[in-house]
């Protein structure tokens, strides 16, 4: 950021402002009164992992559609699609890999899946370029129509990626070394698992650094609560838009190959299925914030997977209570951000 | 003396509203003009009509003997000017200071102005590090028009900045004002606080129902307050 | 025109299309006796009063909701796993009717509560969420439901194709129970529609019309929006599970495919398509979209198979009569662009 450090010299550091802590405490509180519930500690432990690692691809999936509504107040009901079709690109580098994918060494691994996850994350982003250019655009400030049309697009990219790969579930075997668990005494912690909170909390971390240490991490805070004023400074932040859009198609991209390891599938339904999902994680969140976004991620990983240890029957339903439950507390999401 | 701004015929719709109906203003330039009538006469329309964010459906714009009647508004702001709106401007999650870095477009903070400015507004000085949402509503304003004057600018807009701020603030606000005249800077102030007006205005424009129904000096509507009456709806002393 | 409530179809394409289309229906069993044409002709009138239930919501009152196939499907298990359960018998019917209306009002109640304390991009979300939910509910309240195989039932005696009421000898032609229970649904689905256009030309209608342009001037002309968002909500899922009501005695049988979100995006596009707003809108919508619906899949099959004989790469899966759904997507982004007003709406001049 480009100023003088002109921190005039009598500034006292003063607390920043009442920072908004009860959110953040959720998840920390919701793992802690599972604990009698589920009994053993071990088991505690593999679902709590299981619910952070959950947690973390849908934040990577769900990052990106918050600021694209937060900022260009889009609401994009197609963006299940970015995330199915970085799950069967990524098989397009996987299976002609399939040695370096089976074999037990986490670089030869790591060599396989990079340049899949790479590949995923442009397909996916070049994806998002279509979407706003073709669908978005011509009906931008309409929301009943964007909600349509994306949800058109949603459904022809669906029905496209059957026509191409056929509607059949694909295989997607999860690289050797990344296969069974750590063990520490009693507890088994799943090697992907682990690998799905790393990755995750280096993406939050990116973003975070972005939106908070860059100028056009600025704009973007600033756009996503008053666009006008934005403008009004100077700034024709809609050209910001195109970009801003087209990362959160990648980072869905992203957690669409993610996903697929994790499920060891690849089918064309976890677009619109991990949609219903997205969404309650960002209504959670507060449209526009990230940091509810990650929050609500990880909430509603907790309640699937606690609930589903617990209650299988009530699983997704759980989760609609948990958002019912937020909004009747805060009816705007955890951080409500923008000013609409 | 020449018009930084003039507006010509211009008339704007907001959805199927017509608010404003035929403008006819000029700002002279290096002077500070305001902007007086009654609420829903149409000020805060035309200031947002000259920035872009409302755009004419006829009539014609000229800044600095430029037309920018169909310019955008990042492209009108980039022609120097600022503006300052009523309310909800300042960007809560950002700091003061990260407020003032994002209005300063030409370059880094200059601290010199960032002193100049602190000596109006201490506040800000004192919550520099901290969100802006959680400053006071006369703090947020006092932010507001510091982002307009944070680099200097060709013409000032600014709509109604003494609502919400306390009367010793508002005496900072008119120095500052004052100030800013003194440097160079051409202001169109829209004020609903008479005695301010008085007190800041060299010329004076009255709006009524998207109408300009006056011009004049400030000076000459300040001594004639049955003008004021049949004007403004008021006297000098019933507004004190 | 008092039928129609002072709100004729106002062009003449539209209104020979609606004579020709209700005449066709009325006449369906005499016409196109055939089980397939029966069933796309009974499909045409259990949709075109499905969609003008939304379109209450969507085109009068501008509300978005996905939760519209929950009130259908409500109606359609509501009297299946009473008749299954009670067997065969008009006692039976009753009770799925008496139960599954006040239930789906009640949900609609609920929901419609819900709306107000959100802005309308969370509802539509919310809706979207708890549709999915319900549909997994029912597929695993098996016991109750049939899980995903669903709830088959026997019809009272009366309306049982195997019941004969009028002898071919009579008129050359036999009206047996299908038959009643064809006319059942074309009446009902008429004169709910019929009520539906006298609800939206009323001062009711119009407030709604009122808070569908802008709400909060509706408030402050008055209008207790409140009122009249729930009582709106209420109406669209009582009509939308009567609808259901009728397509389970149809099918005798109700099953998860009812609560699908293809469903709902059927009813979007039939309602885009016919035209939002409008009534009239849905009959179209449903007409042209369920005769596409048979018919086309028919033609994509030839198609299919004339281009995989052609050896052409691609195109063969892309015309697959399973990827019905891809086209139907393709028309439906082109409907949005090109007929905001639909069918409808273009006839009428408007656009």
């Amino acid at each position: 950021m480009t100023d003088t450090t002109t921190t005039p010299a009598t500034v006292e550091p003063l607390p920043q402002a009442n920072r908004d802590f009860i959110p953040l405490l959720l998840p920390v509180a919701l793992a802690l009164v599972m604990i009698p519930f589920v009994g053993s500690g071990s088991t505690w432990v593999t679902l709590t992992i299981a619910s952070l690692a959950m947690g973390m691809m849908i934040f990577i999936m769900a990052s990106g559609l918050t600021l694209v509504f937060g900022l260009m107040d889009v609401l994009n009901f197609g963006h299940g699609a970015f995330i199915a079709v970085g799950a069967y690109v990524a098989t397009l580098v996987l299976a002609p890999m399939a040695g370096y994918v089976q074999a037990d060494s986490l670089w030869l691994n790591l060599l396989a899946l990079a340049p899949a996850a790479l590949l995923a994350m442009a397909v996916s982003g070049a994806l998002g370029l279509v979407f706003e250019r073709v669908l978005i655009l011509p009906v931008y400030g309409n929301h009943l129509k964007q909600i349509l049309i994306t949800m058109g697009g949603l459904i022809v990219a669906e029905q496209l990626l059957y026509a191409l790969w056929g509607p059949e579930r694909i295989p997607l075997p999860l690289p050797a070394s990344l296969r069974g668990s750590f063990i520490l005494g009693d507890i088994a912690i799943a090697k992907y698992r682990v690998l799905a909170m790393v990755v995750g909390l280096v993406v939050f971390g990116l973003v975070l650094l972005v939106l908070n240490r860059t100028k056009i991490g600025l704009l973007i805070r600033a756009g996503v609560e008053n666009r006008e004023m934005v403008e009004a400074l100077g700034y024709r932040i809609k050209r910001l838009f195109l970009g801003v859009f087209m990362v959160g198609s990648a980072l869905a991209g992203l957690g669409g190959i993610m996903w697929a390891l994790y499920r060891e599938e690849v089918h064309a339904s976890i677009g619109g299925e991990l949609t219903v999902l997205v969404f309650i994680v960002i209504i959670i969140g507060g449209l526009g914030s990230i940091g509810g976004c990650f929050v609500g991620a990880i909430l509603v990983a907790m309640v699937a997977n606690y609930g589903g240890f617990l209650v299988p029957k009530l699983a997704l339903i759980s989760n609609i209570l948990l958002m019912v439950a937020i909004l009747m507390w805060r009816p705007r999401g955890l951080y409500p951000v923008t000013n609409r | 003396m020449s018009d930084m701004l003039k507006l010509d015929g211009v008339h704007t719709h907001i959805a199927q509203y017509h608010i404003l109906h035929g403008v006819d203003l000029n700002v002279p330039e290096g002077q500070i003009t305001m902007l007086l009538g009654r609420n829903g006469a149409g000020k805060t329309t035309t200031l947002r009509t000259i920035m872009g964010l409302s755009p004419p459906s006829s009539g014609q714009i000229v800044l600095a003997g430029q037309n920018i009647e169909k310019k955008s508004t990042p492209d009108i702001a980039g022609l120097g000017v600022g503006y300052v709106p009523e309310t909800m401007s300042v960007f809560s999650d950002l700091t003061v200071k990260e407020n003032l870095i994002l209005a300063a477009r030409e370059g880094p903070l200059d601290d010199t102005r960032l002193q100049w400015i602190f000596g109006f507004f201490p506040a800000l000085k004192r919550f520099w590090l901290s969100r802006a949402g959680s400053l006071s509503g006369g703090q947020k304003q006092m932010l507001s028009i510091a982002r307009a004057i944070v680099e200097p600018r060709k013409l000032l807009l600014i709509d109604e900045p003494t609502k919400g701020l306390a009367p010793a603030i508002v005496v900072n606000l008119i120095e500052c004002l004052a100030e800013v005249k003194k440097r160079g800077a051409t202001v169109l102030l829209v004020e609903q606080n008479f005695r301010v007006a008085q007190e800041v205005g060299d010329s004076v424009l009255v709006m009524d129902n998207g109408k300009i129904v006056h011009r004049g000096a400030m000076a000459e509507l300040a001594k004639d307050t049955s003008l004021q009456e049949k004007l403004l709806g008021l006297s000098l002393e019933a507004h004190q | 025109m008092m039928i129609l409530s002072g709100d004729p179809p106002r062009s003449r394409v539209l209104s020979l299309l609606l004579i020709v289309i209700v005449t066709l229906l009325a006449l369906a069993p005499f016409l196109f006796p055939g089980a397939k044409a029966m069933n796309v002709a009974t499909k045409i009138c259990i949709f075109a009063l499905l969609v003008a239930s939304y379109d209450l919501l969507l085109g009068y009152t501008g509300t978005v909701s996905f939760a519209h196939t929950m009130f259908y499907g409500i109606g359609s298990y509501g009297i299946a796993i009473a008749l299954y359960a009670m067997g065969p018998t008009w006692a039976g019917v009753a009770t799925g009717i008496v139960i599954g209306l006040p239930l789906a009002a009640l949900l609609a109640l609920g929901i419609g509560l819900f709306s107000l304390r959100v802005q309308a991009i969370f509802f539509a979300m919310i809706t979207l969420a708890v549709a999915s939910a319900f549909q997994v509910l029912a597929s695993q309240l098996s016991w109750l439901t049939g899980g995903d195989d669903g709830r088959s039932f026997r019809l009272p005696e009366l309306l049982r194709p195997g019941t004969v009421i009028i002898p071919k000898e009579v008129f050359g032609f036999e009206f047996n129970g299908r038959t009643l229970t064809y006319y059942i649904v074309f009446v009902v689905a008429a004169a709910l529609i019929l009520t539906l256009l006298r609800i939206v030309n009323s001062p009711f209608g119009r407030a709604l019309q009122a808070v569908r342009e802008n709400r909060f001037r509706a408030e402050a002309l008055g209008y207790r929006t409140v009122f009249h968002l729930t009582w709106a909500n209420v109406i669209a899922a009582l009509v939308a599970a009567c609808a259901g009501v009728l397509n389970a005695l149809w099918l005798r049988y109700a099953g998860p495919e009812t609560l699908s979100f293809t469903i709902m995006i059927d009813i979007l596009l039939m309602v885009v398509i016919g035209g939002m707003g409008t009534m009239y809108g849905a009959i179209i919508g449903a007409a042209i979209f369920i005769l596409a619906e048979n018919y086309l899949q028919a033609l994509m099959g030839a198609a299919s198979k004339a281009t995989a004989g052609a050896g052409i790469p691609v195109l063969p899966a892309l015309l697959h009569p399973d990827r019905w759904l891809l086209w139907l997507g393709l028309l439906f982004i082109a409907s949005v662009y090109f007929f905001p007003t639909g069918v409808v709406g273009k006839l009428r001049g408007k656009s």
